[in-house]
């Protein structure tokens, strides 16, 4: 597609039902009740000029350039804030009217600079349209009056620029920041002429205001007020494709403007079903990593790790490794071989991998990083609904009245999905706002945000999760609170009374248990008899339900809840995992676990097995295969000695560092498949170049199910898209697998997954994005499940004891440490570290409350050491009343920080999925870097030499 | 928690037992032996067979020994 503006109708979308018919300037046009008359004459092709109207956000009728005449009606109504009637007769091109509008165009030039040839907003302007439209010729009161020319633009934030002279004061940048962003970090200041867009702070400028450079406001603007810096300058793109952001769960649709082979920006897409044409910090603007001179696009290998890199051509690259491989199968069997799936990575190419290690090295060593993300939402969900998969689609948000998150904090880690949960919370279209409880040790954001305020937060002990919700549950069934009419229809009755019986002993109450989770017991029945009788009850969850060693206990705790609440099956309601990476749940759907095959189908079932078998020509091993963990601990035993890891940092993101160190120093042959050399790599042989998500085909599927296409918009830097190394070192090995284009690998996903039979590129090329399901009985795919039943026939209720994590405080280690994330970074940093986002993160700090931060005679910024069992590190203190006395909060973005030094290699139980979330520590005054630090980084610094080539001759 | 690996998989053993336990010991037994079955490589609950009992809980102990070797 070339380059145009998407169309924009001037206000939203009416919802309602009812039909409204009308006539403008002669046509005839019938659209929803509450429809504007602005958006009715653009809907049937005509246009009204405007400027302060924009369809992302309400109408304002302030510019005075809407205006319409009416049959009937006196006067020149504004068409944005004019609500359509039946047999409305309207009048958009009269005389008055295009007088009316001159001279308010008159007045608005009057004080706007003329240098159009040179704006950034050239050609791209709705200010210079506007004035095109209504015939402009002549100011006639001159340009020297009181004016706003010459200002100086505000600079400060990286991504955008705020020229004051540009803008003409719309206040659509406000309301977009209040209504779509809900952050309120922009206002109008002063009147009249004095009027200015203002950020609100000392400084008055964007960065260090509340804004988080979502780009909503840049979005919103009419003019290069608010316009990227990158527009600037590169100039107007000059063409244009959709594809789906890399980052997060959330999956929003973006289009990539284009300048040749040059991105120049990245704007969210309307029609987008994830973001609905929102977008944050990240996937908006921190997409320059993808050029930054750290990437690595030769393959290069060496014979051991403490030798330098040697620069080499793909083939030798793949030689290689395709003879080490060989030789170590030779010699220790299929199963010392595995590899790693990414849930960066396309289901096309994470399918690929999986069936390389199976089909290919003949193991089913195969795992993913969502091993130590949301594992247990696969087991939990599976067990108790029969899918591993949330329930809902995002815009079911809209139909909730009670929202309970717990161990999520969406407005960092999803924060265009915690942007639309906002609307919902400050309430939307006349409905009243939905009640918010929050479950978490830490007073998230949420918890007290512009126009919001939790009806309830239970600021739980780390690691009592399951304690709280068992308690919940006690307080939803003793006080008959419970939905025994739907559990009686949908779930397995027996079961329901065991579960009942359960939870309802009194050791489960909320009283006997507040000495365990320190919630009081008053505030958690409120919260429980809310969540039970306060209509459509839809439950959010995070990492900070998964990474404890009864992550899978507490999913199944949360489903219990939404069962016994009736709160399954339609819209409003429902289970959501909020994923951390883009593809999490397709790489998990792709049978990246080493007990499963696509479409969550046990390795031990002959029949799926023999499917596989049949289209891939190969035997597969009937047994499941090692975890990563596990595969580490082989490693170190002798009995694992290759790996191939495409597009995971394990070094950096999994427990115990040290532990993953020893494992990958074990092995013969660490073959890591990455943009960057990343941590991991430091430990490799061989270093395959991969690609972005800019340079390749397929398919993501966000935390909704949402199977989104990814599309190449440049080549690849490194040459090849990742699924086609991995095709590359497939037959390096013998597999003569011949896939011409991801659309291929995706008919095989089809083909032998039953949930995706009726999925093809095609397909998503027609309808932009379908949720899974697709087959037969859902040929439209399934925005919310569970509708008539569960998938597994009757849900089933399991009775989840809670057991204390083996990792506890005591008086050398007495604060419990929790990890999170920030806005601003991405899991380990290797992205985002890489792009001007460090404006806003330079550093992991440690979050602590002022009484644990004064016992240590330690104030805001100083350096500490924090030490648990495992290891030790050092980064700055935060001092904040955000986190309990007791806990102390970081992120781990940083490899410096190397946060995972000090985490614990405690588990879930059912899943190994790593406790992150509960590490006992002590934390002291401290001068600087641990050893570990210094040695590290040395270490890092000698692993990542590449030799210098010899000069041609 | 650090050690060798026959650490580690005693450790998920009783984990795992310990879990299960509020079923009732006849049934945490079988869903014990299921879950290792279902999730473990075979060198795994070979090395878990070789372990000694004593480590083991009482209920890590039966579902280990019903695991076929």
């Amino acid at each position: 597609m070339g380059y145009e503006r998407q169309p924009d109708f001037g206000t939203p979308l009416s919802k309602s039902d009812e039909q409204v018919s009308l006539t403008i300037d002669g046509r005839d046009v019938t659209v929803p009740a509450g429809t504007s008359v602005m958006r009715a004459a653009r809907e049937c092709g005509g246009d009204i000029p405007s400027l302060c109207a924009t369809d992302s956000v309400k109408a304002f009728g302030s510019c005075r350039m809407c205006l319409v005449e009416i049959d009937g009606r006196r006067g020149t109504p504004a068409s944005c804030t004019t609500p359509v009637e039946p047999g409305m007769v309207v009048h958009t091109q009269t005389d008055r009217l295009a007088k009316l509008r001159r001279g308010v165009m008159e007045l608005y030039i009057s004080d706007h600079p003329l240098d159009c040839l040179t704006c950034s907003a050239n050609n791209d302007c709705e200010l210079q349209d506007t004035a095109a439209e209504v015939g402009l010729r002549d100011v006639r009161y001159g340009y020297e009056g009181a004016n706003h020319l010459g200002t100086t633009p505000d600079l400060s934030n990286p991504y955008f620029l705020f020229a004051p002279d540009k803008c003409i004061v719309c206040s659509r940048c406000v309301r977009a920041c209040d209504e779509v962003q809900g952050t309120l970090a922009l206002t109008v200041d002063g009147r009249g002429f004095a009027s200015l867009i203002s950020a609100g702070t000392k400084e008055d400028d964007f960065l260090s205001s509340e804004c988080v450079s979502c780009g909503a406001c840049v979005q919103a603007c009419p003019t290069s007020a608010l316009m990227e810096k990158s527009v600037k300058q590169l100039g107007k793109p000059e063409r244009s494709v959709v594809t789906t952001c890399a980052y997060c769960g959330v999956g929003c649709t973006f289009r990539a403007e284009m300048k040749g082979n040059q991105l120049v920006r990245m704007v969210p897409w309307k029609d987008g079903k994830a973001n609905r044409g929102h977008s944050c910090v990240k996937g908006r603007f921190a997409w320059g990593y993808a050029n930054h001179q750290d990437r690595i696009t030769s393959p290069m290998i060496r014979d051991s790790i403490d030798q330098p890199w040697r620069e080499v051509s793909w083939d030798e690259a793949l030689a290689f490794a395709a003879g080490r491989i060989t030789a170590i199968k030779a010699q220790h069997g299929a199963r010392a071989l595995g590899g790693i799936t990414s849930s960066r990575c396309t289901n096309e190419e994470t399918f690929l991998v999986q069936k390389l290690v199976r089909g290919a090295f003949g193991s089913n060593n195969v795992d993913t990083c969502a091993r130590v993300c949301h594992s247990p939402t696969g087991y939990g969900l599976k067990t108790t609904f029969g899918t591993s998969a949330g329930t809902q689609d995002f815009d079911s948000v809209e139909h909730s009245d009670v929202i309970l998150v717990i161990g999520a904090n969406p407005t960092d880690g999803h924060p265009v999905f915690a942007s639309r949960m906002k609307r919902r919370l400050r309430g939307q279209d006349g409905k009243p706002p939905a009640k918010l409880i929050v479950i978490d040790p830490r007073r998230i954001d949420l918890v007290r945000s512009p126009h919001i305020e939790a009806a309830h937060h239970l600021p739980l002990q780390p690691g009592t999760n399951v304690a709280v919700l068992t308690a919940m549950a006690h307080v939803i069934v003793t006080e008959g609170l419970a939905d025994e009419e739907f559990v009686r229809a949908r779930c397995d009755w027996d079961e329901y009374q065991d579960w009942a019986r359960f939870v309802s002993d009194d050791s489960h109450s909320p009283e006997v248990l507040e000495p365990v989770t320190r919630v009081p017991a008053a505030e958690l029945r409120a919260a429980a008899r809310l969540f039970a009788t306060g209509g459509n009850g839809a439950i959010y969850y995070g990492l900070g339900v998964t990474e404890h060693s009864q992550g899978s206990s507490t999913v199944m705790a949360i489903a219990n809840l939404a069962m016994a609440t009736g709160n399954i099956g339609r819209p409003g309601v429902g289970v959501n995992p909020l994923r951390g990476q883009n593809n999490v749940q397709g790489a998990c759907d792709m049978g990246s676990f080493p007990h499963e095959l696509s479409g969550y189908r046990h390795i031990s079932d002959g029949e799926t097995r023999s499917l596989f078998e049949r289209d891939w020509g190969v035997a597969l091993d009937t047994e499941p295969g090692l975890r990563i963990n596990n595969m580490l601990d082989a490693a170190v035993d002798g009995t694992f000695k290759a790996i191939y890891i495409q597009g995971e940092d394990i070094l950096q993101s999994d427990p115990n560092t040290q532990h993953v160190a020893d494992g990958l120093r074990a092995m013969e042959c660490v073959i890591v498949h990455d943009l960057f050399l990343n941590e991991t790599a430091n430990y490799a042989h061989v270093f395959l170049p991969g690609s972005t998500f800019l340079e390749k085909d397929g398919t993501f599927t966000n935390a909704e199910r949402r199977i989104q296409p990814v599309r190449k918009v440049m080549e690849p830097a490194n040459g090849y898209a990742d699924w086609e190394v991995t095709q590359l070192l497939a037959n390096a090995i013998g597999a003569e697998w011949d896939y011409q284009h991801p659309s291929e690998i995706l008919d095989e996903i089809a083909r032998l997954t039953p949930s995706f039979a009726g999925v093809s590129w095609d397909m998503l090329e027609q309808r932009g994005s379908i949720q899974w399901p697709v087959n037969d009985q859902f040929p439209d795919g399934a925005p919310v499940m569970h509708v008539d039943g569960f998938a597994s026939g009757k849900g089933k209720f399991v009775v989840t004891e809670y057991v204390p994590t083996d990792e506890k405080t005591g008086p050398r280690f007495p604060l419990l440490l929790t990890t999170g994330r920030i806005l601003s970074h991405y899991n380990v940093g290797a992205q985002t570290r890489r792009t001007a986002n460090t404006a806003w993160h330079p550093e992991d700090l440690l979050e602590m409350h002022p009484v644990d931060a004064e016992n240590r005679g330690l104030k805001d910024g100083d350096w500490t050491r924090l030490a648990s069992r495992t290891g030790e590190t050092t980064l700055r203190v935060k001092v904040t009343d955000r986190v309990a006395p007791g806990v102390v909060y970081t992120t781990f973005h940083h490899p410096q920080t190397q946060a995972n030094v000090v985490t614990t290699d405690y588990s879930d139980w059912a899943t190994n999925c790593p406790e992150y979330k509960v590490t006992a520590v002590q934390v002291t005054p401290s001068n600087g870097p641990t050893d570990w630090q210094e040695d590290y980084e040395e270490f890092a610094e000698r692993s990542r030499r590449i030799a210098e080539q010899e000069p041609a001759e | 928690m650090s050690g060798s690996t026959q650490d580690h998989l005693v450790y998920m053993a009783n984990q795992i037992a310990r879990n299960f336990a509020v079923r009732g010991d006849d049934a945490a037994v079988a869903a014990t032996a299921d879950h290792i079955k279902l999730f473990w490589d075979p060198r795994m609950i070979a090395a878990i067979k070789g372990c000694e009992t004593a480590q083991l809980s009482p209920i890590a102990a039966q579902a280990v020994a019903r695991l076929q070797g």
